[in-house]
């Protein structure tokens, strides 16, 4: 048999191609949107999203303030695109991330206002918590055979509720702002060790997070691809019912699973929150952080590694919405632009597919291909 | 020149990196009965998808009726007048047969449905060809062989008049397929056309007229098959000598291995049990098989066995030890090895790659773990070795996908896993499904080799072949009982299928031998 070494046909390199072709578009897209808002000043809005914090790049010390700001703004997103990356290999979808995530906002903050627990300790609760939540959902799975979407989607409701009344009080929140205190001016033992300061332009935010957020992606690879639990996890995610015929204990991995998951999540909240770089609002929503963690996981390939890099891109445009002239601009502009990027991002497997299959005569084959799939649905 | 309804000429049809027909040409005469005989990846099924529109060939030229035409897609075969039996039937089981066989093609007057001349064309039809059906019953209710009759009804009724059958006999008793063969000789009298797609030779030397043979995508030859032999035919597939006898000697057994009593399998669908009352034991050294038509609780009583299914009563005995309701990861460590029914959904994990999969049931073992870690270059050479010694074909070795591995090597693989395992029971359920000759020839010799060595062996099949050729004992299963135990050496094929269909029942005393 032949084999193909061509770059271009490598799946990794596919896998950042389509990737990068989601980016694009959706800024191409974006700047479509420019065009029709205000087709005058479009290409300097543009001009403003993309370059960003570069603006200063005459002014270093101001220029590595900004990159701090996105490195730890990126964190949270990061971490539950892991989370959800992890889960999805195991073949679960955790839309439940995004309560793990306000339960673990909850843990980490009450602890640290209301008790006043050194940073530590805040962040070990708000992991527990999400923990917890994981394991919640994950027992329902197991035991009772309930979808992980939905026993997910009702955690999360019932987190932002529990959230908004724990939180709603005098002890941790300014009441007529409706917005948690701030953690340095109360309990000072509660915010994350600084991490390379100096080097960031004395950014007060910029903290141990951001190096722990590289160290949990780092591990879950080496999880993924060396353990053996990493072979369960693929092989339950792959063919459940080859992993049973394996002798694996499916029950056991899908609680363990959604337990890492949701400790990821909750770490995610509290390296966020513990930086006070946020504070946490009475909302009406669910954070969206954990839904955009999904999108970051699909357009990170649903690799540990390049979810880094999807993350930071995310994050990257979002902050870019800033620099936007709001004379002529709403600066949720760059949230729409994210919107179409994620949205795009769903088609990452379709881009693969068209990158996979340029010629004509191959384009059939998927359809005969998809056409036999039908008919083995058909079959069952 | 002869009158050809159906030519297919210098097909070449690749895919990247293979190429699944080669320069194939063939030519199908009006009333005859043409087989397509060919090992598995030789190309046949790419050759009916070129014929149905699925594919488009590179190289080559259709004509019908001496006209050339261009098939799009399946709409155009259809137009054509071409229909295809699969081998999986694709029938709705809460339907009735007449609804099943008009069902895409419904007469209608006003958008309301005229089921009544339907009805009389379709008995009419029924008349014609001798093809016995009962228009109002529903599908889940008639047998096997009476929908696959729905199904050819279905290409008559849509006034096809070459009709392809794809491996039509593999779910059949032998009863049945006598059935068949009359049936498909009767349609080819009336002058339908017919390509019969096959790996049993028998089955070709009774009914086909001429036997077209594909080789790894390459056309080999077409034969008149009065003037071939089986031997011609099965060297000209495999491309050389095949022996069909399995050699043997006779079975020494010894001490009892396994020990099943009384077990009960409550059905997921019906209330009553699926498997009852089934009881027998396997010694070390001898093959007993379980024969039986698919679908007569084979499949759960195995699922139960190896612990993919609930048992709800009976016990088990592996070696004197209760393993009823111990864990598969228990069975699995304790001298099970299981050749699964289902290779796609049970033995492999088609997205890992072939080492990873040769170590599914073992990665935890310090052998190729440490410390939670797998030990990549243990895993790299245990597969080599295996690969080399049960010759597993894969494109790239020990890194190659299995999904983009041929059926007949994924099988191997599987079985390669299997043996090599410390067991003292190898369960094996279909072993040679799908498979070409020369792979189930190896098959079978590996099987005897486990034997002799001390093995004992449960097999599980459908092919009376592979059960008349193999086992030591016969157990026939008949709706979830054991219906019967026969020595192969004393039996016929006619009887084995009276005790398959449910004619011939014993009460039996002895059960353990």
């Amino acid at each position: 048999m032949k084999e193909n070494t061509s770059f271009f046909k490598k799946p990794a390199v596919q896998t950042i191609l389509a990737s990068i072709l989601c980016a694009v578009l959706g800024i191409v897209l974006g700047y479509i949107i420019l065009l029709c808002m205000n087709p005058a000043h479009a290409t300097e809005g543009m001009v403003a999203i993309l370059k960003n914090f570069f603006k200063f790049s005459g002014k270093p010390q101001q220029l590595m303030y900004y990159l701090g700001s996105t490195l730890v703004k990126a964190v949270p997103v990061i971490l539950c695109s892991e989370a959800i990356l992890f889960a999805y290999k195991a073949g679960l979808f955790n839309i439940g991330a995004a309560g793990q995530y306000t339960v673990g906002i909850l843990a980490s903050l009450y602890t640290s206002l209301a008790l006043g627990w050194n940073w530590f300790f805040c962040l070990l609760a708000a992991v527990c918590a999400g923990a917890l939540w994981g394991a919640i959902c994950g027992f329902f799975k197991a035991f009772c055979n309930v979808n992980e979407v939905i026993a997910g989607i009702m955690l999360n409701w019932i987190s932002l509720y529990i959230c908004n009344i724990v939180l709603g009080n005098e002890t941790c929140m300014n009441t007529t702002k409706s917005e948690t205190y701030d953690i340095a001016a109360k309990n000072p033992s509660g915010i994350l060790p600084g991490f390379l300061q100096g080097v960031f332009g004395n950014n007060q935010y910029m903290t141990i997070a951001v190096p722990i957020t590289v160290i949990v992606a780092v591990v879950i690879l080496v999880i993924l691809s060396k353990t053996t639990f990493g072979y369960e996890l693929k092989a339950t995610g792959h063919n459940k019912d080859a992993a049973k015929y394996a002798g694996m204990n499916a029950k056991r991995n899908i609680i363990l699973t959604l337990v890492i998951s949701g400790a990821i999540s909750g770490l995610a909240a509290s390296l966020y929150y513990l930086t006070s770089i946020e504070h946490y609002k009475i909302a009406s929503s669910v954070p969206g952080m954990g839904f955009s963690g999904i999108a970051v996981a699909f357009l990170g390939g649903l690799h540990p590694i390049g979810a880094i890099v999807a993350g930071l891109f995310v994050e990257y445009i979002t902050l870019g919405g800033q620099y936007l002239n709001t004379n002529y601009f709403n600066p949720q502009v760059a949230d729409l632009m994210i919107a179409i990027i994620i949205y795009l991002c769903g088609f990452v497997l379709f881009f693969k597919t068209i990158i996979n299959k340029p010629k004509k005569v191959q384009k059939s084959n998927a359809e005969a291909d998809k056409n036999a799939s039908a008919k083995k649905e058909v079959q069952r | 020149m002869d009158d050809y309804v159906i030519e297919m000429l210098h097909i070449t049809k690749e895919f990247p990196g293979i190429i699944a027909n080669d320069d194939i040409t063939l030519q199908l005469k009006k009333g005859e009965i043409h087989a397509l005989l060919g090992e598995n990846g030789a190309g046949k099924s790419t050759l009916m998808s070129v014929l149905f529109g699925l594919y488009t060939p590179e190289k080559g030229v259709i004509k019908k009726d001496g006209k050339e035409v261009t098939i799009k897609n399946p709409n155009d075969a259809t137009d054509l007048g071409i229909g295809m039996v699969h081998q999986h039937f694709m029938l709705v089981d809460i339907f009735s047969v007449l609804d099943n066989i008009i069902l895409g093609a419904e007469p209608s007057k006003f958008g309301f449905l005229t089921k009544k001349e339907a009805k009389k064309k379709v008995l009419a039809l029924s008349d014609k060809y001798n093809l016995k059906v009962d228009p109002d019953a529903l599908i889940e209710d008639i047998t096997v062989g009476m929908q696959q009759r729905v199904e050819i009804l279905k290409m008559l009724y849509r006034d096809n008049d070459i009709l392809i059958f794809d491996e039509p006999t593999a779910v059949l008793t032998p009863q049945e397929i006598d059935e068949l063969m009359k049936i498909m000789k009767n349609l080819a009298a009336e002058g339908k056309s017919i390509l019969f797609i096959t790996h049993k030779l028998n089955e070709i030397m009774e009914v086909a007229d001429r036997c077209t043979i594909l080789r790894r995508g390459k056309y080999i030859g077409t034969v008149n098959v009065a003037e071939t032999t089986k031997e011609e035919l099965s060297s000209m597939m495999v491309g050389r000598d095949v022996k069909f006898a399995v050699d043997k000697e006779e079975a020494k057994p010894g001490k009892e291995i396994l020990r099943v009593e009384n077990v009960c399998v409550k059905s997921k669908i019906h209330q009553n049990d699926s498997v009852h009352n089934v009881s027998f034991n396997v010694r070390e050294g001898e093959i007993v098989c379980i024969a039986g038509i698919d679908g007569n609780g084979q499949t759960e009583f195995i699922g139960a066995l190896t612990g993919l299914d609930d048992i709800s009563s009976g016990t088990i005995k592996f070696m004197g030890d209760d393993i009823t309701h111990k864990s598969i990861r228990y069975k699995n460590t304790h001298g099970m090895s299981h050749v699964p029914e289902d290779r796609h959904k049970h033995g492999l994990v088609l997205d890992y790659t072939l080492e990873e999969n040769m170590i599914l049931q073992r990665y935890f073992e310090p052998e190729f773990s440490k410390n939670g870690f797998i030990k990549k270059n243990e895993m790299r050479e245990y597969s080599d070795k295996l690969t080399e010694d049960f010759d597993v074909r894969s494109g790239r070795g020990a890194q190659t996908i299995v999904r983009s591995m041929s059926g007949g090597n994924q099988q191997k693989a599987i079985i390669a896993r299997e043996m090599d395992r410390d067991h003292k029971l190898l369960v094996a359920v279909q072993p040679t499904r799908g498979l070409d000759v020369g792979a189930i020839e190896y098959i079978h010799k590996e099987i005897v080799k486990q034997r002799d060595e001390g093995c004992a062996i449960l097999l599980v099949s459908l092919e009376l072949d592979e059960v008349m050729n193999l086992s030591d004992r016969i157990l026939v299963m008949h709706d979830g009982e054991i219906a019967g135990e026969v020595d192969p050496k004393n039996t016929t094929l006619q009887e084995l299928g009276l005790y398959m269909s449910g004619a011939k029942h014993d009460e039996r005393k002895e059960v353990f031998k």
